[in-house]
């Protein structure tokens, strides 16, 4: 019969050979294939002292962004959870009251943000929809919860901490050097 | 007042020496299961358990206390007696075999000269066999009292396996035996050790590797594994056990693993002679203390050897088992008895 493509290998029906049927000259070889793996290099990270680094374009948690002052950016338009394909954020808006001007920037603020992190798929369409720089994903991710509430982050999970009052927290919030 | 004719410090000295032997082959166990997992990983690229203590050293303690918080679980359709008798059986007979092994030479303590063997029987390696053959009564039982269909399987397929391999493995060491012409273990040592005598593997290079070809059947170790198959018998005749008789069956198969190391390394490998060095030029007491070292080093290097074959060579299949048994094990030992015999005769004239 006429092979379909060039690649077909055909397969051997030799009777095996003397060498091949005693069986022990493979198994010597397979043994010292082995061995040789004694002297090879690990490829293990010793997880929590050692972490392996996220590639830069990690989509990891998401926090809510701070302008130079440490006020929150973001101004609850909306935007964000009308890009979410997986419907995980919700929120609710609230007007900036006299005397407010140093938690938030703008006139409107979001008084409850919610995101679900079990729905989210950490697409980072809400990060490109943000006119304001107000949300971003960190190269950090959602720790196990006991319960699914547990997994449904609310404001002060999200809201990045002050980077003036509190520059490790930020850091550890923001994950590698990012945002 | 016969009974007070007894030499009562002869059995003061004999029990310590088995309490040694027993508790050190446990403890000897214990690190094996952790070597093994070691140089699995190694083997495998990997670093293996390092968490438990340095480097992982602690982590058999962890194993073992595992096993004994374990919950108990008899099935109910499971016949509570011989359940029980199973890993009982299994591992009395993995440590009755170290009664006739000679550790060492003997040591003079206290003007006694205590030998460091338990007893110097004359029937020495017969009566390994026949323990030997013991251990799968232990699998068997155990197999049979589940009540379970995959670890009956697995019993059935370790009894077939220990009969098919200790035939080839006991005609094997019948050229042994004619060659040193006694039964007893220490005469075989003591034969090699003579000055400008050789080791067994010397004159019996085939015979040797016809009897670690069964040894390792008969310890099931990978590639004969098969009364444990994970993947077709789903554990095999252990899968009914829990806690600590799970850990005695385990257990038993390492301690069987020293003690058909030391067999060979007794048989082949000179015991605890120490190559190319005339014993009889030492002391004694140190002579005695080397020849423990020497001989734990060959047992420690055919572990080593047990564990490199396992991680490399996968399975057997149920009747490849069979045929290399019977059809190229049986006359290949067969044929290895009769040249030894042959050439005896012939070096008799």
């Amino acid at each position: 019969m006429q092979a379909l493509t060039n690649r077909v290998k055909p397969v051997s029906r030799e009777p095996m050979s003397f060498m091949e049927r005693i069986y022990l000259p493979n198994i010597f070889k397979g043994m010292a294939i082995t061995f040789s793996h004694i002297f090879k290099k690990q490829p293990t990270i010793q997880y929590p002292e050692q972490k392996r680094e996220f590639s830069p374009v990690f989509r990891g948690l998401h926090v809510l962004n701070r302008d130079e002052e440490g006020r929150e950016r973001c101004t609850a338009c909306g935007l964000c959870a009308v890009a979410c394909p997986a419907e995980a954020i919700t929120m609710e808006a609230a007007e900036r009251m006299p005397g407010e001007e140093n938690k938030y920037r703008e006139e409107k603020y979001a008084a409850k943000y919610e995101i679900n992190m079990l729905r989210c798929i950490f697409c980072g369409l809400c990060e490109e929809a943000c006119p304001k720089d107000a949300i971003y994903l960190s190269e950090t991710f959602a720790p196990a919860n006991f319960t699914r509430k547990g997994f449904i982050y609310g404001k002060d999970d999200l809201l990045i901490p002050d980077k003036n009052k509190a520059p490790e927290e930020y850091a550890a919030a923001k994950g590698a050097a990012r945002v | 007042m016969t009974l007070l004719a007894l030499d009562w410090i002869l059995m003061l000295e004999k029990l310590i020496l088995i309490a040694i032997i027993v508790f050190a082959s446990l403890g000897i166990a214990l690190y094996t299961t952790f070597s093994e997992r070691k140089v699995a990983a190694v083997l495998q690229d990997r670093p293996g358990p390092n968490r438990a203590g340095p480097m992982g050293l602690l982590q058999p303690l962890a194993d073992g206390l595992k096993l004994i918080m374990k919950e108990e679980i008899i099935p109910n359709s499971a016949n509570k007696a011989l359940f029980i008798l199973g890993p009982a059986m299994a591992m009395t007979a993995a440590l009755m075999t170290c009664a006739v092994i000679p550790w060492s030479s003997s040591v003079e303590l206290f003007g006694r000269k205590i030998d460091l063997q338990i007893a110097d029987i004359n029937i020495g390696i017969l009566y390994v066999f026949g323990v030997v053959s013991m251990g799968v009564y232990g699998i068997m039982i155990g197999g049979w009292a589940s009540n379970n269909k995959f670890s009956l399987m697995a019993a059935l397929r370790g009894a077939s396996q220990a009969i098919s391999y200790e035939l080839a493995m006991g005609l094997s060491l019948i050229a042994v035996l004619m060659l040193s012409g006694s039964l007893s273990l220490k005469t075989i040592v003591d034969q090699q050790m003579a000055p400008g005598a050789w080791w067994n593997i010397v004159y019996q290079p085939l015979g040797f590797l016809l009897f670690f070809i069964c040894a390792m059947a008969e310890c099931n170790r990978t590639p004969f594994d098969l009364p444990e198959a994970e993947n077709e018998l789903n554990m095999g005749y252990h899968q009914e056990y829990s806690s600590m008789k799970l850990g005695f069956y385990l257990f038993a198969e390492y301690v069987n693993m020293i003690m058909s190391s030391a067999v060979m390394a007794s048989l082949y490998f000179g015991g605890y002679d120490i190559p190319f060095l005339d014993e009889s030029t030492l002391a004694p007491n140190i002579a005695a203390i080397l020849g423990v070292l020497s001989l734990l080093t060959k047992i420690v290097i055919f572990l080593f050897l047990f564990m490199w074959i396992r991680w490399t060579i996968p399975r057997f299949r149920y009747d490849q088992l069979m045929n290399l048994g019977w059809k190229k094990l049986i006359p290949l030992a067969l044929l290895n008895m009769l040249a030894t015999g042959a050439v005896i005769l012939w070096q008799q004239g």
